[in-house]
């Protein structure tokens, strides 16, 4: 062979993996070298998971080889992975919040003598790590529960480093965070790449892997569709096509324009301390309403208020010209409001129950008489919901679980749309769902909006909330600080407001002709 | 009643699904006989152990029913607590309760009113107390937002020593004619307490599997942030499983009274454990969502049929301890194996 230099750090060729009744892995072949990022995209079901899952040991191999730096290896354990240098990020942090960050950083491998862990040193190292990673202010003994997303995210970092990993694994590390936080994750993926570190990079978010990548592996169903594509200048309709098998016209369907006037949904005032205030907005019947704004903006927190998981403080919201009572679920679910949380798996879903009993979960007393439910009928009535809105596979006794990201949104929409719900919140409605299925749920709220729901979406793909709705309100700081049709706003746009509050301090209301909606 | 209940097989009304009916759920419903063919087996080698070492001794009518006697008080209370693990809960008081109630419902002025307006005050006392203590349980986990293990552990050691200062720590006998006749009434031959387990199990099967409580139920234990923003009253729901486990231990506390002819502080003793570990055997998930009345059916007998071939055999009550903690050890890990199976 050449010099070692050349060859690459690691390659996985063939990769087979199956799990009973399902071939999960069917031939992937991957090939990362020393200080590159190699994205890896692919719809849910394309067998990322699986495949990080591959990397990090914790699945072993049907068929296929590993090699490191030219030579054959074999990740059969976790320990395993880690001893090569393959290190993984989860998606679900898998960091313990009881334990400080230097203790999160080495457990599994502490710096003890004689099983007494050395605090002092364990701390140095910690903090040396934290600085590479130019995060100095994050101290070591700080409890890891008490930080925020991004933090979390650099310590998993630092554990990765710590254990020498020349390949680090991160499972859609921006899913969690905000613009400014991705900024700075991405300085210290850069560092990484500068320092030789490669970086297995997987996100459904095209513009970041533009941003970030250097090279990146198509998966579909399970195989490796296209591999060493340049990151930065494949084409977006390329891409689409590599992972979906299909072209994708347009991502965004047509707004017809609203003809109806009265407002359907009218929310007077909004507020909580220390939340969000005096917020206010109208929605029509068929009209599509976007809030934008950054993470913690109070964006999800109106949402829950107007659906009455949270208790409004001040305010008012009426559905059709009647006032829900306020701090109350089932009032606002018989008032005919429908919300798709955020959380789509802790908030929205049963995820050990079956789709046709979550889809029934808000209609429940619609199938029973004295209580006594009727289970024919129950699954009858909501596997029409799961077809109208195409729940693949078609199986309403299947386990939620297993559905893929987007099918799971679907399930939670159809339990909105077997209650007849005249308005339908959408928080997120499209975190963790892939491509294609993202483009199906947006086709599903225009066929909502056109049956006469009013829609309201709250989204941190600001192209996502801006390409749905009609109108656009920017939220920054808890208040309402412009709106405007969404025609005649971008993504800048609405960055510009938002840093205009942050600039200026106190936000005040700018209109973009308010009420000329085409 | 108009009502008809769902039964099991082909949907009627549209031909075209092309599903499995609803009757075959794969959670909760517990009535598919390879879910619970391990504590078939479990049981069948029990009896095959009680036919070995103690043959006809065993295999009598006598006996059969002695065991079901045993199964019935320990039995009710395992019921309830289905449901309340189910919902994501867990109960250690209902040992405390049973005592409680059984003391209330025979102190003097309980028995003085129940020999002047009938046995029925005696029932009403019992039930009444174990649902005001389920309630109370069900309350401070709820909305005082107290982890259930420590709600219940208070009230265990409140119940309970209510029940001593109450009682004085005396055996309190039954007097009442009426009642010690009517429970210890033996129709058809069948012991009535017996007959009460079978309405109980049979009533808390319906309620599990067929009503709109019990889809509650599994979903506030299986999730209870996605159960609350579907428009489901979460905390009121919590309430109302406590309670019905507080009514079931009433309902255990009659049996008892009955099948002793007394009431004390000492009644229940570990059925907390007895009625848990019942439940975990029989296959609901202790955290939540899933839970299955005919498994814990099984569970009840298999331990009670254990502890009867011990005594047919002049075993030691401790042989017998260790033996539970080995059934229960293996029946998780089978458990377990199972549910890999089944969901990868």
């Amino acid at each position: 062979m050449s010099d070692p230099h050349d060859l690459p750090l690691l390659q996985m060729r063939g990769i087979v993996k199956e799990f009973p009744g399902v071939r999960a892995l069917d031939g992937v072949d991957l090939t990362v070298r020393a200080g590159e990022v190699h994205c890896l995209l692919g719809q849910n079901g394309a067998g990322k998971s699986t495949l990080i899952k591959v990397l990090a040991g914790a699945h072993g191999v049907d068929a296929g080889t590993i090699t490191w730096r030219g030579e054959e290896v074999s990740f059969a354990n976790p320990q395993a992975a880690l001893d090569v240098g393959v290190a993984t990020i989860y998606q679900e942090l898998d960091l313990v919040d009881g334990l400080s960050v230097a203790d999160n950083i080495f457990l599994g491998h502490e710096r003890a003598r004689a099983g007494i862990t050395r605090a002092a040193e364990s701390g140095r190292a910690a903090r040396a790590l934290l600085e590479r990673l130019g995060h100095p202010e994050i101290r070591p003994g700080r409890e890891v529960g008490s930080l925020p997303a991004a933090g979390k995210q650099i310590v998993s970092m630092a554990r990765a480093l710590s254990r020498d990993a020349q390949v680090i694994v991160m499972d859609e590390p921006s899913a969690v965070l905000d613009p400014d936080e991705v900024d700075g994750l991405f300085r210290v993926v850069d560092d990484l790449r500068s320092a030789g570190t490669a970086i297995i990079y997987i996100s459904h978010r095209l513009e970041e892997i533009r941003r970030i990548g250097d090279r990146l592996t198509v998966l579909k169903d399970g195989r490796t569709v296209a591999g060493d594509l340049p990151a930065k200048d494949t084409p977006t309709a390329e891409l689409i096509r590599l992972m979906t098998g299909r072209d994708v016209a347009s991502v965004y369907p047509e707004r017809p324009a609203v003809t109806g006037t009265d407002p359907l949904l009218r929310v007077e005032g909004l507020g909580r301390s220390g939340e969000f205030d005096d917020v206010s907005f109208e929605v029509r019947p068929g009209e599509v309403v976007g809030i934008a704004g950054l993470v913690g903006a109070g964006r999800s927190e109106i949402l829950e208020t107007v659906f009455g998981a949270r208790r409004a403080e001040h305010g008012s919201v009426s559905v059709d010209g009647r006032t829900v009572r306020p701090g109350s679920v089932p009032a606002a679910v018989r008032a005919g409001i429908g919300l798709c949380p955020e959380e789509r798996k802790s908030q929205g879903l049963v995820l050990d129950d079956l789709v046709y009993r979550n889809v029934s979960l808000a209609s429940l007393g619609r199938f029973a008489r004295l209580g006594i439910s009727s289970d024919g009928a129950e699954l009858a009535a909501a596997h029409d919901a799961t077809r109208s809105v195409d729940v693949r596979p078609d199986a309403p006794t299947r386990v939620v679980r297993t559905l893929s990201g987007g099918n799971q949104q679907k399930v939670v929409l159809a339990r909105w749309l077997l209650r007849g719900c005249r308005v339908l919140l959408l928080d997120e409605p499209t975190r963790g769902v892939d491509v294609g299925a993202r483009a199906e749920i947006y086709e599903l709220v225009r066929t909502l909006a056109d049956e006469g729901v009013a829609v309201v979406v709250v989204s941190s793909d600001l192209d996502e909330v801006i390409g749905l709705s009609h109108r656009v309100l920017v939220v920054a700081d808890g208040r309402v600080v412009h709106e405007s049709p969404a025609e005649r706003i971008d993504s800048s746009g609405v960055l510009e407001h938002v840093l205009a509050v942050h600039e200026h301090g106190s936000p005040t209301t700018t209109t973009d002709e308010r009420g000329d909606v085409a | 009643m108009t009502v008809t209940p769902q039964t099991h097989g082909p949907l009627p009304d549209d031909p075209s699904l092309s599903v499995p009916s609803p009757g075959r759920r794969s959670l909760g419903g517990g009535s598919g006989l390879g879910r619970n063919l391990g504590l078939v087996v479990a049981l069948a080698l029990l009896c095959v152990v009680g036919l070995a070492t103690a043959g006809d001794r065993f295999a009598s009518v006598d006996n059969l029913l002695t065991i079901l006697r045993l199964a019935s008080v320990i039995g009710v209370v395992s019921i309830g607590m289905t449901f309340v693990i189910t919902g994501g809960g867990i109960d250690l008081s209902v040992g405390a309760i049973v005592a409680l109630a059984s003391v209330w419902a025979t102190t003097t002025g309980t028995q003085a009113m129940a020999d002047s307006i009938g046995w029925v005050a005696m029932v009403f006392a019992a039930v009444v107390v174990g649902a005001i203590c389920g309630a109370i349980n069900g309350l401070l986990v709820a909305y005082g937002r107290i982890v259930p293990f420590v709600a219940t552990l208070a009230m265990l050691a409140g119940a309970r020593g209510l029940a001593e200062i109450i009682s004085d720590r005396k055996t309190q006998i039954v007097s009442n004619q009426g009642f010690i006749d009517f429970f210890g009434s033996e129709p058809l031959g069948i012991p009535f307490i017996v007959l009460v387990f079978v309405v109980v199990a049979a009533g808390g099967w319906f309620l599990l599997n067929r009503t709109t409580f019990g889809r509650r139920t599994f979903a506030v234990g299986g999730n209870p942030e996605a159960a609350r923003l579907a428009g489901i009253k979460v905390q009121r729901h919590t309430v109302y499983l406590y309670t019905l486990l507080g009514v079931t231990c009433g309902v255990a506390a009659i049996m008892l009274m009955s099948r002793t002819t007394t009431g004390t502080s000492t009644h229940g003793m570990l059925y907390e454990l007895d009625a848990i570990a019942a439940v975990v055997i029989g296959g609901t998930l202790l955290s939540g969502g899933r839970g299955t009345i005919t498994g814990t059916l099984f569970g009840v007998l298999i331990f009670t049929t254990l502890t009867n071939v011990f005594t047919l055999n002049n075993l030691s009550i401790s042989a017998q301890s260790v033996a539970k903690g080995v059934i229960i050890v293996i029946a998780v890990l089978l458990q377990q194996r199972i549910a890999n199976r089944t969901t990868s």
